[in-house]
């Protein structure tokens, strides 16, 4: 980044809605296992009305307001009492009416706000600008020689959340799309499956000399699917722009796409080509109309969000900061870390213990692995069990690494890979008496250049009495033992 | 040729056991066959003949009508090409839906058939209802049914002629701007339009969405009454519908014993009665409304003053709401794709080979409709159109407080000659002026005959009735016409 040069960002996310049916007609939304229909049989999950057969109308899906709303709630949006659907008009082959039906200036949700965290600690305040609902459109799918059209997700409920161009750099971007995806899976209204789609995003970059206030010319880079790869797209359009405004030359107005393999944003339609999208009201449907009541309503439904968890966790568990973000990050390591915590006797003492092991290793293999937490077959009895003997001191905190791992692979029970694999520490004294008197017989160098006050020596002696021991005894437990022997 | 021209008519001929409705189905094809009228685009010989085969084992077992359960036992009838059967194939009167065979049929049709009518078939019309003549088909235009130089009225053509010609009982048309009370009123019928909302629009193929309703021709005024009742209601998969209400239009009618039309306040607006009005017209009208004044009603003299601007403007919403609705005929899912765009290079190629089937009123119709939305002109055009609407509505509105009903004619002029006016649009557009303003307003409207003209040509009386105000309109128009005879 540079110095002479101030980086402006918006972002408009898609979040697809959770719902059980499409937002005009009766098809299914989503599977019982929350897997996307969009890659069931091509176009088996259409009907008349999604298919834009002639004479078809929309009916409005009442659960996708509901959803929206929730999602208006919880970032401290205002709620329109009556926003209306337009017609967005353009030709596609995956937009079966030739028109979506989207909302325009009277969006349901509108200025509202979200705090961001950076890993400084900083704390930022991005403006949301508005919430509207719309439709997805299908899926064209390029063939040698010839198209074809999937409709399965035509019909798919969508909120589009659009931020103002209030973040500075690719890390604000980053943390803001992460908090959003928090916000939205935890209120349970979207997968936010990004890989699958459903939770998406477009960014608005621009550039412009430092301490100006007038916005530079943007380009929008369209759908870039992790939160890594948005970082990555808007530092590498960021240093395009300067690099084309130092050469003399000027920004254009365009839409980009990020290819991802090599880095780069590529050109894909100047304004020029932009569609005028023709909006009108849409005359099939009537406003919405949210009343007080309703919206009260679905207020008490809304859970406990991500920055509120964090807050409880830090003066609940004494949870240091960081630890607290990363655990709240995702809804599911947070439930996971708090079903851990259940059935522990002291959920106070053991949760250092338990955030350790879920921000340490289980991110690690869900990273290395790839996969959502409810996929994997480590539970949070295993955590919790593992904690337990940990803080017994039953095992070592490198015993509880191999069981850990051996959990996540088999999902067998903590107490059985212990017994199996032998993870239990040597605590009994009786048999390691022994083995610490030949140590201290075979190695008399040693004990005397302690003896002389060179006391680091002791590490050495404690590991000779692990390797004697293949590890299974607890080190500090040893030190003891054998400070005792020589001392006295 | 069937002898018996109305609902009730026929019911008794059944009970009398002059003819079985398979009998009497058999007897209106045969009249269809013969016919040179160029009114059915589609007979559905096979599925009739079910239905009606069906409707003699429901008499059998019966004895006699279930006129209660079934209050349009075995009457056939014709349905505008415009609204869905479904597996029968529904063209708009267009080239680029010839092969278009829908998988639902039309709320409207569907609650026909279940209250025992048959569909004979698919009656002609102007291209996507887009018309004053019935000349704008790909399958030919269709002949005035006793003056065959003329033109029937359009869009539905096809559905008056049909009834007049005694090709079926009655049939169903839509009304956009005068599509049904204008070919009524040409060929000496009862045609009513209901209010927006009345009638569910699902399967109702959308010419201009705020302005479509279903719309019903008939010999008689009862006969329209039950169609309509029949009809009538809340539909959920059409979200513009209003709730139900109990309706007993035709018992009503039946029932009614009222001897004059005291208390009755009949508004003739003066802006209905400028340059161009045939003589004969307008002295058909005052006639009509002399003798109704010597039953009881006040004549109360109106104006609606932003009548002058209702063919503008509804010349703009009508075409901008098309442009969008059309939209979807693009050759991907279904409708004709012909072999040039199925050779096209690019999808732009593709698009202009499939939508030049479409006829050159609806070419005309789709340019002028996308002009008025496009960026830079909405505002001058689609939205200063939208705010005119209000205006006339609320003309209507003030009219109201004033008068029960108001009367007008429903053309300047008789049914023209074919050919007269093709190649003028505007003077085409013109002759929907009287018809136009109540269909901006939403309000109930039907033609009445009320008369003949030197060349034996009928007039209609147009009476327009407040919001959901049918009851006192079907009763006045049923009052109106047992009073004075039929004038055909």
């Amino acid at each position: 980044m540079s110095l002479e040069w101030e980086t402006v960002i918006g972002l408009e996310v898609h979040a697809q809605l959770s719902t059980q049916s499409k937002i005009f007609c009766r098809c299914r939304a989503r599977l019982e296992t929350g897997h996307s229909v969009a890659n069931e049989v091509a176009n088996a999950n259409t009907c008349p009305v999604c298919t834009g057969h002639p004479g078809t109308l929309p009916v409005l899906n009442e659960q996708v307001v509901a959803f929206a709303i929730k999602a208006g709630l919880a970032l401290g949006c205002e709620i329109r009492k009556k926003s209306i659907f337009a017609r967005k008009n353009y030709f596609y082959p995956d937009l079966p009416k030739g028109y979506q039906i989207s909302q325009y200036d009277q969006p349901l949700c509108e200025n509202g706000t979200l705090q961001i965290e950076l890993a400084s600690g900083e704390k930022k305040k991005i403006n949301v600008q508005r919430i509207h609902l719309e439709e997805d459109a299908g899926k064209n799918v390029h063939m040698s020689g010839y198209s074809l059209v999937n409709l399965n997700r035509a019909g798919m409920p969508l909120v589009e959340i659009v931020s103002f161009p209030d973040m500075r750099t690719p890390e604000e971007a980053g943390a803001y799309l992460r908090a959003l995806h928090a916000i939205v899976t935890y209120l349970d209204i979207c997968d936010g499956n990004m890989q699958e789609g459903n939770f998406r995003c477009d960014a608005n970059v621009s550039i412009r000399p430092m301490g100006s206030s007038t916005l530079g010319t943007r380009t929008e880079i369209k759908n870039v699917n992790s939160f890594r790869f948005v970082e990555k797209a808007i530092e590498y359009e960021v240093n395009r722009q300067i690099g084309v405004v130092q050469g003399g030359g000027k920004v254009i107005q365009e839409t980009r796409l990020y290819d991802s393999a090599k880095n780069v944003t590529l050109s894909m339609r100047s304004k020029e080509d932009a569609h005028d999208y023709r909006y009108f009201p849409e005359p099939d449907l009537l406003p919405v109309s949210v009343d007080k009541a309703w919206i009260e309503k679905i207020k008490k439904t809304l859970p406990e969000l991500p920055h509120e968890k964090r807050q409880r966790y830090i003066s609940e568990y004494g949870l240091p900061a960081l630890d607290a973000l990363t655990l709240t990050a995702s809804k599911p390591l947070a439930v996971f870390f708090e079903q851990s915590l259940a059935t522990v006797k002291n959920p106070k003492l053991a949760a250092k213990t338990t955030a350790n092991l879920i921000t340490g290793e289980v991110t690690r293999l869900l990273h290395e692995e790839n996969i959502e937490m409810s996929q994997s077959r480590l539970k949070p009895a295993h955590v919790a069990d593992l904690v337990e003997l940990l803080t017994q001191k039953v095992v070592s905190s490198t015993g509880a690494k191999q069981a850990l791992l051996q959990a996540w692979k088999t999902g067998d029970s903590i107490q059985k890979i212990v017994e199996k694999e032998g993870l239990k520490q040597v605590s009994d004294l009786g048999a390691l008496e022994p083995v610490l008197d030949e140590i201290i017989a075979r190695h008399p160098a040693q004990v005397a250049e302690f003896k002389a006050g060179k006391e680091k020596v002791i590490g050495f002696l404690v590991g000779q009495a692990m390797k004697a021991t293949g590890g299974k005894a607890n080190p500090s437990l040893l030190q003891d033992l054998i400070l005792k022997k020589i001392k006295s | 040729m069937p002898v018996f021209r109305t609902i009730r008519e026929t019911h008794d001929a059944f009970d009398a056991r002059k003819i079985s409705p398979s009998e009497l189905t058999k007897e209106y094809l045969d009249a269809i066959e013969k016919s040179d009228l160029n009114t059915f685009i589609t007979v559905c010989k096979d599925r009739v003949m079910a239905q009606a085969q069906h409707a003699d084992s429901i008499f059998l077992k019966h004895g006699k009508v279930p006129r209660e359960q079934s209050p349009l036992f075995g009457i056939p009838l014709g349905i505008k090409d415009v609204l869905t059967l479904e597996g029968v194939r529904t063209t708009c009167a267009s080239k680029i839906l010839e092969n278009y065979i829908p998988p639902y049929t039309a709320t409207a049709v569907e609650r026909l058939e279940k209250a025992g009518a048959l569909s004979l078939g698919k009656l002609n019309m102007d291209e996507f209802a887009m018309g004053s003549s019935n000349e704008n088909s790909a399958y030919g235009a269709v002949k005035h049914p006793t003056h065959y130089d003329r033109v029937p009225g359009g869009s539905s053509g096809a559905s008056a002629a049909a009834v007049k010609a005694g090709l079926c009982v009655a049939s169903l048309g839509t009304d956009t701007g005068g599509s049904v009370r204008l070919p009524a009123s040409y060929c000496g019928l009862v045609g009513v339009k209901p209010t927006y909302g009345r009638i569910s629009r699902y399967g109702l193929i959308a010419f201009a969405s705020s302005l479509d309703q279903v719309g019903t021709l008939s010999n008689t005024v009862e006969d329209s009454a039950l169609l309509l009742q029949t009809m009538s209601g809340h539909d959920p998969r059409d979200s513009t519908t209003a709730p139900a209400e109990k309706l007993n239009w035709a018992e009503q009618l039946r029932s009614l014993s009222k001897k004059d039309l005291n208390g009755l306040r009949i508004g003739v607006p003066k802006e209905y009665f400028g340059d161009g009005l045939q003589t004969e017209v307008a002295s058909a009208v005052e006639s009509t409304l002399k003798w109704c004044e010597s039953k009881g009603a006040k004549r109360v003299e109106i104006s609606l003053p932003h009548t002058r601007y209702s063919i503008a403007t509804y010349y703009v919403v009508a075409v901008s709401e098309a442009s969008s609705n059309l939209a979807r005929f693009d050759g991907v899912r279904y409708g004709v794709r012909s072999k040039e765009a199925e050779e096209a290079s690019d999808l732009a190629t593709f698009y202009k080979k499939t939508r030049s089937l479409f006829g050159a009123e609806v070419k005309r119709r789709i340019l002028l409709g996308t002009f008025a939305l496009s960026s830079g002109y909405y505002e001058a055009y689609y939205l200063r159109a939208c705010q005119v609407r209000r205006l006339i509505r609320k003309d209507f509105e003030d009219a109201f407080k004033k008068v029960d009903i108001i009367a007008a004619p429903v053309a300047p002029t008789t049914a023209f000659k074919r050919g007269e006016k093709v190649s003028d649009p505007l003077q085409m557009y013109l002759m929907d002026i009287c018809t136009i303003p109540a269909s901006l307003a939403g309000l109930p409207a039907l033609s009445l005959p009320c008369g003949k003209d030197k060349e034996d040509l009928s007039i209609g009386l147009h009476l327009i009735g407040p919001h959901f105000g049918e009851g006192r309109l079907l009763e006045t128009a049923h009052f109106i016409e047992k009073g004075r005879g039929h004038e055909s």
